[in-house]
């Protein structure tokens, strides 16, 4: 053999072993392949479950359970439609009402009515013809505040939208971008529903003068920025009002050592907007019958209980028992603003373009 | 990283080799050898970086059937596009300017003075730069934000400002320069301009006249490089710069992953592959411009204790910076990681152990074990790749291969959601359907370390005398035993070097690994991450604790990497 042989040969095997290496990893994880006895369920960073809970479905059905957490809400939305011709599951869950037409205009989904559906409370159904998604949770994103600065201060919190422009809250508010973060999005819609098409602008131009301030995530609005969270106190944060969510409190009184009595931060009832969850089976799953199982069991009593200390969002279905540490120290929303998927599907670039040039410019 | 060094040591390299009196024939035959040695490089880029990255770009650009290129005006039209463009060049600007300046200094001391810690202090300006930038973020809004140092002492608040971006880059990149510039300065034979003063020059005239010359394309490829990682800087300027700055970079993650306007982000990931093909360009013509062939001597040679008060104080002011700009944003994050709920402690340190909190299916420091696991193969990778793109790099060169030796350094000024994302819809069909596939968080991993392991081996092989390996050759050993016996004994501590650089930079790799990293085996940065995307101040504690565990480690091998730097013709990293 020769010098030039005897190189190219080495280089070659090299070549083909790390090839032959990047297979075998690729066998070796086995999710996403056609192998009919497991399942791919893809969500975003956010999706967690209780092992047993996990456990006794995978038991029950016979198929083991892989889960593809896939970054933020939007990112792992958008990866499932970049990647629909062969896609890395075989259900999607974590697609919001603000995102669902994306995905629907997309065909993300095909059509499953899961069983139980008709169990879900009716206010949360959509797609109703083609039940090409099921709803399998629903959250608030409200303005929290922090018990202690109004107290201190001897001053009633916000309660309303409305509340918030007003001078005796001036530099208190601190937000999301809504172009890039979905608590910060939400609460836009929130104004935009409670204010109307004529109205949310001029809202916001007061609620600029009142010195809302904009971060870019809601790590940094709530971890940072807020006061009455854990992470926001350490950081000696100075805004005793942020847009989370209605299960933020009980929330801190989990994730504390020892757990408080009451939780240290409120929620403003009539700041909220709706976000309702769907799951749906993705167009070319690969094990459509286990998809499909798959569904049953996020719409089904026991994935519904477990839920909410998991995730920390509520149930949609009907008779579904909130935990103690929800009932407790969590508030329920009687009024959110909602909108309709179909007008936020027209408005939202509009909109956030907007609220870019107003707020941030 | 050490490009001045190449520059110089090809140039005295060369001079040794009798190039003209080789046989014809020897030539072809190492062209083929060359060929034979970029085979796999060649491949692996390919495959892993030009294949996704190409496209995602032409999925934005090729629409039903047809090539939209008139997408490209009409987003460069917009005025929202051209202000990122505007503030991304000259934030670049600004930060390198400023990390030059106070860096500088920095590596005049660290080459010419010897003074006790020097060793561990050299490691630890390093730790930085291979920080994941979601941790350095934290630690410098803890300290410009509000309730920071700064704001107690003086009611100063930098956060959301320029200011924080231009700090935070010469945070990162202070190690570039000490190590670029200072690596050469270090063995620069101080004779000569001691002679030229002698000669009557006076101390600034000699320093103008004979140093800066010499250290010309040092500085120059140092500030290319900061140039290229601050122009596309995504963490810094999300985190510190608040929702008014967009760097390119940042824009581009935006158009893709939350408003998947692809056409745009596809002109925009073109707009900056443009850029910093030219940055590259650039870099590597100064590289190549040799000014004269320097007279190097050892490292420890020309280091002594400083003398007299301006030494003194010169090295007083550049460890002040030191602490200030560096050791206080690390100690702010290991100062909040044992600030736990009952006092000081490690009680957010043992919470790390278990899997409750709910954040992943698995305790949170198994991250470390995943993390190491990772770097690992992503070394291998990184150096098998590097080390025979080295190898085929250092015969001589002509205008192809050098073409390829700048481009090897692309996947550093490539957007990493562009390639994420490009990974996702390439890498999906057998016999590569590597999506959901571990290797894929090793290989993106070593897409980064690759340039790393090229920058430090090139001038070490180059500076293999060939002489030697003829002589072996005429007296009858095969090419692989020439290699093994004069080569490989020479090059054994570059590779180590090589090899411990490219594991802490896949340790501390964020952007492309947040895309494809498994929940059930998340890495370091991605559980900081995640940790810090929930609310409750356990989440908080232990991601601080995380972070600190990543800065040990990351500061423990680059600590191992300084006991194993070697003479002079090495690589500085």
């Amino acid at each position: 053999m020769s010098t030039t042989k005897k190189v190219t040969f080495t280089a070659v095997a090299v070549g083909i072993g790390l090839v032959a290496l990047s297979a075998c990893g690729s066998s070796d994880s086995g999710s996403g392949t056609s192998d009919s006895k497991s399942v791919t369920l893809v969500s975003h960073d956010s999706f967690n479950v209780s092992k047993d809970v996990l456990k006794a479905f995978e038991k029950r059905s016979g198929y083991k359970v892989n889960v593809l957490k896939d970054g933020d809400a939007g990112a792992a939305v958008n990866k499932a439609i970049l990647s629909k011709d062969n896609p890395q599951g075989d259900v999607f869950f974590g697609v919001d009402n603000t995102l669902l037409s994306r995905a629907l205009d997309n065909g993300l989904f095909q059509s499953y009515e899961a069983k139980g559906s008709e169990k879900i409370k009716p206010e949360f159904r959509v797609d109703q013809d083609k039940h090409r998604v099921t709803p399998v949770d629903s959250g608030d994103i409200c303005v929290n505040y922090d018990k202690k600065y109004f107290e201190e201060k001897k001053l009633a919190p916000p309660k309303s939208f409305d509340d918030l422009a007003e001078p005796r809250y001036k530099d208190l508010l601190v937000t999301e971008n809504a172009a890039t973060s979905s608590p910060g999005l939400g609460f836009l819609l929130g104004t935009a529903a409670a204010y109307g098409d004529g109205g949310w602008e001029g809202y916001w131009k007061k609620l600029k003068a009142n010195g809302v301030k904009v971060v870019d995530g809601w790590e940094q609005a709530y971890n940072e920025e807020f006061s009455g969270s854990a992470g926001g106190k350490k950081a000696k944060g100075d805004r005793p009002l942020v847009v989370s969510y209605a299960s933020s409190p009980p929330v801190e009184v989990l994730y504390a050592k020892p757990q408080p009595k009451q939780a240290p931060t409120g929620v403003a009832t009539g700041t909220c907007f709706r976000q309702v969850e769907y799951a749906g089976l993705l167009g070319n799953a690969k094990n459509e019958k286990g998809g499909k199982a798959l569904l049953d069991f996020l719409a089904g009593k026991e994935f519904q209980e477990d839920m909410p200390l998991n995730m920390f969002v509520n149930p949609v279905r009907e008779g579904t028992k909130l935990p103690e540490l929800f009932t407790e120290h969590g508030v329920t929303v009687d009024k959110p603003e909602t909108l309709a998927p179909k007008k936020i599907a027209d408005n939202r670039e509009s909109w956030i373009k907007s609220w870019t040039s107003l707020v941030l410019k | 990283m050490d490009l001045a060094r190449t520059e110089v040591t090809e140039a005295t390299g060369e001079k040794e080799r009798p190039l003209k009196g080789r046989p014809l024939k020897g030539r072809s035959r190492g062209g083929a050898a060359r060929l034979g040695l970029m085979a796999v490089p060649v491949a692996f880029f390919a495959l892993f970086f030009a294949y996704p990255v190409t496209a995602i770009v032409s999925r934005g650009l090729h629409v039903d059937g047809a090539w939209r290129f008139g997408r490209i005006t009409e987003v460069l039209g917009q005025s929202d596009i051209r202000h990122v463009l505007w503030f991304t060049t000259w934030q670049a600007l600004a930060s390198t300017a400023l990390t030059l300046l106070v860096a500088l200094p920095g590596a005049y001391v660290f080459a010419r003075f010897d003074f006790p810690g020097k060793q561990v202090l050299r490691a630890v300006v390093t730790v930085p730069f291979v920080l994941p930038t979601v941790v350095v973020g934290t630690a410098f809004l803890a300290l410009l934000g509000r309730g920071g140092l700064l704001d107690e002492l003086w009611g100063v608040r930098l956060d959301t400002t320029v200011w924080a971006i231009l700090l935070a880059h010469v945070f990162f990149n202070y190690a570039v320069v000490v190590r670029t510039v200072g690596g050469l300065w270090s063995q620069l034979d101080p004779r000569q301009e001691e002679a030229a003063r002698m000669l009557g020059a006076s101390r600034f005239r000699a320093w103008r006249t004979v140093t800066l010359p010499a250290l010309g394309p040092a500085v120059a490829a140092a500030a290319l490089m900061v140039f290229l990682f601050t122009f596309t800087s995504f963490g810094v300027v999300q985190i510190l710069g608040g929702p008014a700055y967009s760097t390119l970079e940042v824009e581009i993650y935006r158009q893709t992953a939350q408003l998947l306007d692809l056409p745009t982000a596809a002109v925009l990931t073109i707009v900056q592959f443009a850029a910093v093909g030219l940055i590259l360009a650039v870099h590597a013509w100064t590289v190549r411009r040799r000014e004269s062939a320097l007279k190097l001597v050892d490292a420890s040679a020309v280091a002594r204790r400083p003398r007299g008060a301006g030494q003194w104080t010169l090295l007083g002011l550049v460890m002040a910076t030191v602490a200030v700009l560096i050791l206080l944003p690390l100690g702010v994050l290991i100062q909040r990681s044992f600030d736990g709920p009952d006092g000081f402690g490690f009680a957010y340190y043992k919470e790390l152990t278990s899997a409750e909190g709910g954040a992943f299916l698995v305790p949170p420091i198994e991250a470390v074990w995943n993390s190491l696991q990772y770097a690992v193969v992503a070394t291998a990778i990184a150096v098998v790749i590097g080390g025979l793109a080295a190898a085929a790099l250092t015969r001589r060169a002509g205008r192809l291969v050098r073409g390829f030796d700048a481009l090897l350094m692309l996947p550093l000024g490539v957007s990493a959601v562009t390639v994420g994302f490009g990974f996702l819809i390439t890498l999906d069909k057998p016999p590569l359907d590597l999506r959901s596939s571990w290797i894929l968080v090793p290989l993106a991993q070593a897409l980064v370390g690759v340039p790393f392991v090229v920058r430090t081996m090139l001038p070490v092989l180059r500076a293999v005398d060939g002489r030697l390996r003829e002589a072996a050759a005429v007296l009858g050993a095969s090419p692989l035993r020439a290699w093994r016996e004069v080569d490989l004994p020479m090059v054994r501590r570059a590779l180590l070097i090589a090899a411990g650089f490219a594991f802490a930079v896949s340790l501390g790799e964020f952007g492309a690994t947040v895309f494809i990293a498994r929940p059930d085996n998340p890495t370091l940065p991605v559980a900081v991450a995640r940790l810090l995307g929930r609310a409750g101040d356990l989440n908080y504690g232990q991601a601080m604790a995380l972070s600190t565990i990543l800065m040990v480690v990351c500061a423990v091998s680059l600590l191992l990497l300084e006991r194993i730097r070697t003479d002079r013709t090495t690589g500085e990293f």
